[in-house]
């Protein structure tokens, strides 16, 4: 049987009816034409898939999306303002930390949070931090350089 | 993912009764575990009732003349992020930030831990050496396990049909008590423990009053060593009494060869993460 959930998606009010099996990234995907978020491995791994629920960094593959009945569930759509890019998407474009972009938006959630709860990390912090999420083209150099960067801007 | 209903109790009667009128549903906490087992159709399940609504599950209490106890759900994050956890059992706030990464331990709790009874679980040689108990709820009422005794087989608990777990509680640490976890892993964080151990040493007087040595991924199940812990009793805190210690945790140890690591070489870990940790805590005086 769906169930009908309610919640507050990138800061609005928004509804969707989920099969209680359905992961929060299928719902995202399929169930609210959300396809920034992107699924790599499906189990926990990889981190393409990374959102915020609550404010907090998970993987959406290992969220049931009627688990957010009632939560705050950010994703990469939420962080541009309008055709504004967010300081972290244009320091990631700067610093070429992408190529297939597949991994991407997981990095910028991932690099969001880290921001929000650390505005000055120092490069272990930023390795550590994203080591739940893998890239397979870039590499991570280019990727810690862009959120170095990005972190400079935003305490700027 | 196969289909299922899903219910949120929002109180330890309301579970019961769910999981009494449903034998074979599955209890969710962060799902780490649970979700990747359902995908892969490891395991299936009619009902998935998640236990992140009750009270007693999501709350973490410290009683400065009792000690900590953990809800069954509270995700790693919250336990890294809490004061008095962080300045009291500071080994357990480290063990929290070394489940998974950030994403994983926003949602994985210690209870989902403990009750996958996997034998790499990372936080339960520590809960073991911290001397935990586990409070479990079930139709008969509450109950109380030693975390030692929890885990039974490979994916198995003493969880008796329409039982759960509540909550995990530490008592507070005695003057002199250092608690360390330290594994092995090919990577630098996000992979499956080779070995691990957890000890725990409380120093008085000069002399080795309690010691705990528990180890992950050398036996069907995380091994309490007694015998190892024991034998520092009355002794000073010397490398002669730490090997001593090592040597007795790798004879306990029961590894197997997999693709991990050949057993000979869990063995020799056995012993070099043993004198590791205690020297770790025991230096720490
Ligand atoms: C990418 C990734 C990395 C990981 N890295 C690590 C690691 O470094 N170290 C490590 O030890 N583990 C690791 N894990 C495994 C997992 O994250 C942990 O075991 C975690 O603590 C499980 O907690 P959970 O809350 O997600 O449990 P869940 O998945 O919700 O539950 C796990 C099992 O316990 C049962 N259960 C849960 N709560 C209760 C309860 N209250 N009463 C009775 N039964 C219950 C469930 O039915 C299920 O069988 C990793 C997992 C992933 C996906
Ligand atoms: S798709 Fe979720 S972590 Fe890889
Ligand atoms: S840019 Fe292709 S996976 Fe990271």
């Amino acid at each position: 049987m769906k169930v009908h959930v309610q919640f507050t998606l990138n800061g609005e009010p928004a509804e969707f009816l989920a099969e209680p099996r359905q992961t929060l990234l299928e719902c995202l995907r399929d169930n609210l034409n959300l396809t920034g978020t992107k699924e790599g491995c499906g189990d926990g791994n990889c981190g393409s898939c990374s959102v915020l629920l609550d404010g907090q960094l998970v993987t959406s593959c290992l969220v049931l999306g009627v688990e957010t009945q009632g939560q705050r569930v950010d994703t990469v759509e939420g962080i541009a303002k309008g055709s504004t890019l967010h300081p972290i998407q244009k320091a990631f474009i700067d610093h070429a930390a992408l190529q297939c972009g597949i991994c991407t938006p997981g990095f910028l959630m991932a690099t969001k949070a880290l921001l929000d709860h650390e505005p000055n990390p120092t490069e272990p912090q930023i390795r550590l931090w994203l080591a739940n999420n893998l890239c397979r083209c870039t590499g991570y150099d280019k990727i810690v350089r862009a959120v170095q960067a990005a972190a400079a801007e935003m305490r700027a | 993912m196969r289909s299922f209903d899903y219910a949120a109790p929002v109180s330890l009667a309301e579970a019961l009764a769910l999981l009494a009128a449903h034998p074979t549903a599955r209890v969710l906490a962060g799902g780490t575990d649970l979700l990747v087992q359902l995908k892969s159709g490891r395991r299936e399940t009619p009902l998935v009732v998640d236990l992140k609504k009750i009270p007693e599950l999501k709350a973490i209490t410290f009683d400065a003349a009792e000690g900590l106890t953990i809800g069954a759900t509270v995700p790693c994050c919250q336990l890294t992020a809490h004061a008095d956890l962080r300045r009291v059992y500071p080994s357990l706030a480290e063990v929290a930030g070394l489940i998974g990464g950030t994403a994983v331990q926003g949602r994985a709790s210690l209870g989902g831990n403990l009750c996958n009874a996997a034998p790499s679980a990372d936080s339960v040689p520590l809960m073991i050496a911290l001397s935990a108990q586990a409070r479990v709820a079930g139709p008969q009422g509450l109950r109380t396990v030693a975390v030692e005794d929890f885990c039974v087989a490979p994916g198995k608990s003493i969880l008796g049909p329409g039982e759960f777990l509540v909550s995990i509680f530490f008592p507070l640490p005695a003057p002199g008590f250092h608690a360390h976890y330290l594994r092995f892993i090919p990577r630098n964080e996000m992979d499956i423990a080779v070995v691990g151990v957890g000890v725990s040493t409380t120093v008085q007087d000069g002399k080795i009053a309690a010691a705990r040595i528990a180890l992950a991924s050398v036996a069907p199940t995380p091994l309490f060593v007694k015998a190892a812990g024991d034998s520092l009793v009355g002794q000073a805190p010397t490398s002669e009494a730490i090997a001593g210690a090592a040597t007795l945790a790798q004879a306990a140890a029961k590894p197997i060869s997999d693709m991990r690591a050949p057993a000979d070489y869990r063995r020799h870990l056995c012993d070099v993460l043993t004198r590791r940790a205690l020297t770790a805590t025991l230096g720490a005086q």
